[in-house]
């Protein structure tokens, strides 16, 4: 298997060569077997990468311990569900699923886009095919070979690392990967349509739904992260500012800025350039988020070995960026806007603002993460960047870009009238207020806090007072009833209402974040029957009763577990259960350090969190750790909102008849006015 | 012989009796192999729940390379061995009695600016904290002035695209309400 997996190798290497360069030259010479020869390899390509991904997983499903990778990442025991994520666990193998999934997504590309759009196809077939072989290239000239054999052949395997055997980590790296990975369908079309010089509005068309599939994927994979590093890490929290989870999000701040800013040039043939720009860079983000990860450049939990890899992706990097920038100021002149901006309060101008907010924070996230190579490279001193400082320069901006979701939709098109303001902000401006007084009267002093809740009930005001006066209008209209109307609203116009459902969704996170500076924690050593009490924020105490320490083995691992009895102001409300796991290999070995189990009782209003750290002298009396954190699983139900409102908005349909084609922008910004007699 | 070996086995018996009572009573007894539980663990202090050493210890960095700072180290990943050690010089400090302040200072003596979870905000280490609010004001300023120009632009347009119209005063009052109701 190792050896027709190396041979697949070689040949989507080949293929993907090829590939690359006929697109190129059938895009640029007009040749048709030259194009199509471009289209073929892609598919050619995919068929290559899959039999290497087949060969991979049936040298670790067979426990080929011969294979370097499938003896670094699996054992004998390890759980057959884990087996199949032992292709991504590693470096090697995740640079194969890169090329595969990419592969697929050209495909995709190649099959999915409509005729209108074939021209960019050629150009399109040999980025994703260009992009695809430098990945396979990494693997192999750079010592990043999944199938590279041992000089010998162990009797089991190291097994996989004990935070990787969770199922969030099942999920989590897949759903960024494809996020990741798919951002350079979007770019392709970018860079084709700057190769064709077919710069309208065609190609905006051609990749807003990728782009929208790309942010989709990676909303999923960074909420599952989050998830992951809450459930298995044990430091109670879901979000460290970690490199690793910064470059992550970097891409979608600026994917979600183009997914704003591409109405503007839909609806008005405006910012042409800073769209194209958005496109390029959320690919460039992606490509440096690689780097970061797989480089060890920057120190993180997250990073793979330190390898030479590193290097290969910057190179790949600077010569993307330096290509990408001088196609695109080459094409500037072709780039002019079709109209302009009627006035400075419009939806227009704000989502400007809204771009302004979102890739500021994308900039002063980089910059954070950067910075301590800056220092060291200037300075000569190491210094850390941790959490603090990202609290403290991004959650004002945070927090602005919160308003700016609920005042955007609030604002009309093109130009916006007194009367109109006065009367689109009143509701949401009164709840904003009522929602302060109300938490100040219950007692929080939490300037951070009451800012989010506050403009929270602001947002949410705005998106329920646009669903209802969609409803209303739909009533007066076909004299439907109210949740009909709503229905109707969102099946004909998912777009704009699934927006807004993502908008709900971004209010919930950010009451969900704010929640946190609310959390209490402390640790307590108990002996069985001893228990230790919290105040939670929510005004009720909580006590936790030390039942006992129970030892077993248990498939690929030794556990202790510690049971605890829980009350809530006296009352039961279960048990929760916290392990150590001592993970060892088939022949009863240790093979990690032991790690932790967190039990977790979740609620609407808190999350009860408690870690065992160990035991004293090798008794039942053990340490632990309790932190109640509020509102957490508002942070889940957010993510599940947002999941929903970008697939209402991805959903196929819902817009104008098809085959009527893009309309010309200066069209679409008009209404049509029937006046009839006032009753 | 029979009584000697009766008291002795009676002392074995009150032994074992008051092992059992002592077990039952402390109620903690050995686990059936430690080892499997991780680094063995002391028991908490009063010190260690302390909100101002925790404060303190929320602002160092651990030195094993987890990138959490000391607190959070100490209280997550238990397998650790610099975090207990640094909270222990941290408790040591303020034992000499230390203010908060002294505590990082010292640690910064000892560990360099590293040693911290964000950087002080002096020399260099201002360009890290304001740039990113610098720009995004630059930027501000910038967008706001080529709003105004582009606004500039489409009213010196307007004139002559907007075509004359023979609607009374009262309809167009109405059409403005209708525009406005359209666009809510």
């Amino acid at each position: 298997m190792g050896l027709l997996g190396h041979l697949s190798l070689w040949l989507a290497f080949l293929v993907g060569l090829w590939g690359a360069i006929t697109g190129f030259a059938g895009g640029a010479q007009h040749r048709a077997d030259l194009q199509q020869s471009a289209r073929n390899a892609t598919f050619a390509l995919l068929g290559a990468l899959i039999v290497a991904v087949i060969s991979l997983e049936i040298a670790i499903f067979r426990h080929d311990f011969s294979l370097e990778y499938v003896a670094a990442y699996t054992s004998r025991n390890l759980p057959t569900f884990y087996l199949w994520s032992a292709l991504y666990a590693g470096q090697k193998g995740s640079l194969l699923f890169w090329a595969t999934v990419l592969s697929l997504f050209a495909v995709l590309a190649q099959v999915l886009t409509s005729r209108r759009h074939r021209a960019y196809l050629p150009y399109v077939a040999a980025v994703t095919s260009a992009v695809a072989t430098f990945f396979i290239g990494v693997m192999l000239f750079a010592d990043a070979n999944p199938f590279q054999r041992l000089g010998f052949t162990p009797i089991d395997g190291r097994g996989m690392n004990p935070q990787l055997q969770n199922p969030g980590m099942v999920f989590h790296p897949p759903m960024l990967y494809l996020g990741y990975i798919s951002i350079t369908i979007p770019f392709a079309f970018a860079i084709a349509a700057l190769l064709t010089k077919k710069l309208d509005s065609e190609w905006l068309v051609a990749v807003r739904k990728w782009t929208l599939v790309s942010w989709l994927f990676l909303s999923i994979g960074l909420i599952l992260g989050m998830w992951w590093a809450y459930v298995e890490l044990g430091w109670g929290g879901y979000w460290a500012w970690d490199p690793v989870e910064n470059a992550a999000l970097l891409p979608w701040l600026v994917m979600t800025a183009f997914l704003h800013s591409v109405m503007i040039q839909e609806k008005r043939g405006m910012l042409k350039k800073w769209n194209l720009a958005l496109i390029l860079g959320a690919w460039l983000l992606s490509i440096f988020g690689t780097f970061i990860t797989r480089s060890g450049v920057i120190s993180s939990v997250h990073s793979f070995t330190q390898s030479s890899v590193g290097y290969f992706f910057l190179g790949f990097l600077v010569v993307s960026a330096i290509a990408s920038a001088v196609l695109y100021v080459k094409r500037l002149p072709l780039l002019e806007a079709e109209a302009t901006l009627e006035s400075m309060v419009s939806r227009e101008a704000s989502f400007l603002f809204n771009n302004l907010l979102l890739i500021g924070i994308a900039f002063s996230v980089l910059w954070g993460t950067l910075f301590p190579i800056l220092s060291e490279a200037i300075k000569g001193t190491k210094i850390t960047v941790g959490p603090p400082f990202f609290n403290q320069v991004n959650v004002p901006l945070g927090l602005a870009l919160l308003a700016m979701t609920g005042i955007g939709p609030l604002i009309a098109w093109r130009r916006a009238s007194l009367p109109n303001l006065r009367r689109q902000f009143a509701v949401p401006l009164t709840s904003c207020v009522f929602v302060l007084l109300i938490l100040l009267v219950a007692g929080m002093r939490d300037i951070g806090a009451l800012i989010a809740f506050s403009i929270g009930g602001f947002v949410l005001a705005a998106i329920v007072q646009e669903f209802a006066r969609g409803a209303r209008a739909r009533h007066r209209q076909y004299g439907e009833p109210v949740i009909v109307g709503l229905f109707q609203l969102l099946s004909r116009n998912r777009r704009r209402y699934g927006g807004y459902i993502v908008h709900v969704a971004i209010v919930l996170l950010f009451v969900a974040f704010a929640g946190m500076a609310f959390k209490t924690e402390t640790q307590a050593t108990l002996r069985p029957g001893e228990t230790a009490t919290l105040q939670g924020p929510d005004g009720h105490v909580y006590s936790f009763t030390h039942q006992s320490i129970s030892q077993y083995n248990a498939l690929n691992r030794q556990v202790t577990a510690a049971l605890l009895d829980v009350r809530r102001d006296g009352k039961a409300m279960g048990r929760l259960r916290t392990e150590k796991r001592q993970h060892v290999d088939a022949l009863g070995n240790p093979t990690f350090e032991p790690s932790t189990e967190v039990g977790i009782m979740s609620g609407l209003r808190v999350d009860l969190y408690v870690v065992l750290a160990g035991l004293v002298n090798g008794t039942e009396q053990a340490v632990f750790r309790f932190t109640i954190n509020p509102l957490v699983w508002w942070v889940w139900f957010g993510g599940f909102v947002l999941v929903i409102g970008g697939l209402i908005v991805l959903w196929p349909g819902g817009g104008p008849p098809p085959g009527t084609g893009p309309r010309p922008p200066r069209m679409q910004a008009g209404y049509a006015v029937k006046l009839e007699p006032e009753r | 012989m029979t009584d000697r070996l009766s008291r002795r086995g009676f002392f074995w018996v009150a032994a074992a009796a008051a092992g059992a009572v002592i077990q039952d009573t402390v109620g903690a007894g050995r686990v059936y192999d430690p080892q499997r539980a991780g680094r063995p663990q002391t028991a908490i202090t009063a010190a260690d729940n302390d909100a101002g050493i925790q404060a303190v210890e929320k602002k160092l960095r651990c030195t094993c390379g987890c990138g959490l700072d000391v607190y959070t180290c100490r209280t997550t990943d238990f397998q650790c061995t610099y975090s207990p050690a640094l909270h222990k010089d941290v408790l040591r400090l303020a034992g000499q009695g230390k203010t908060a302040q002294q505590i990082i200072d010292e640690f910064v003596k000892q560990y360099g600016e590293a040693a911290l979870m964000a950087p002080p905000k002096h020399g260099f280490n201002l360009a890290g904290y304001f740039v990113p609010s610098i720009a995004i004001i630059v930027a501000g300023f910038f967008l706001v002035r080529v709003l105004r120009r582009w606004t500039r632009e489409a009213e010196a347009a307007a004139p002559a695209t907007v075509a004359p119209s023979n609607a009374t005063p009262a309809e167009l009052e109405r059409l403005r309400r209708e525009l406005d109701r359209l666009r809510g």
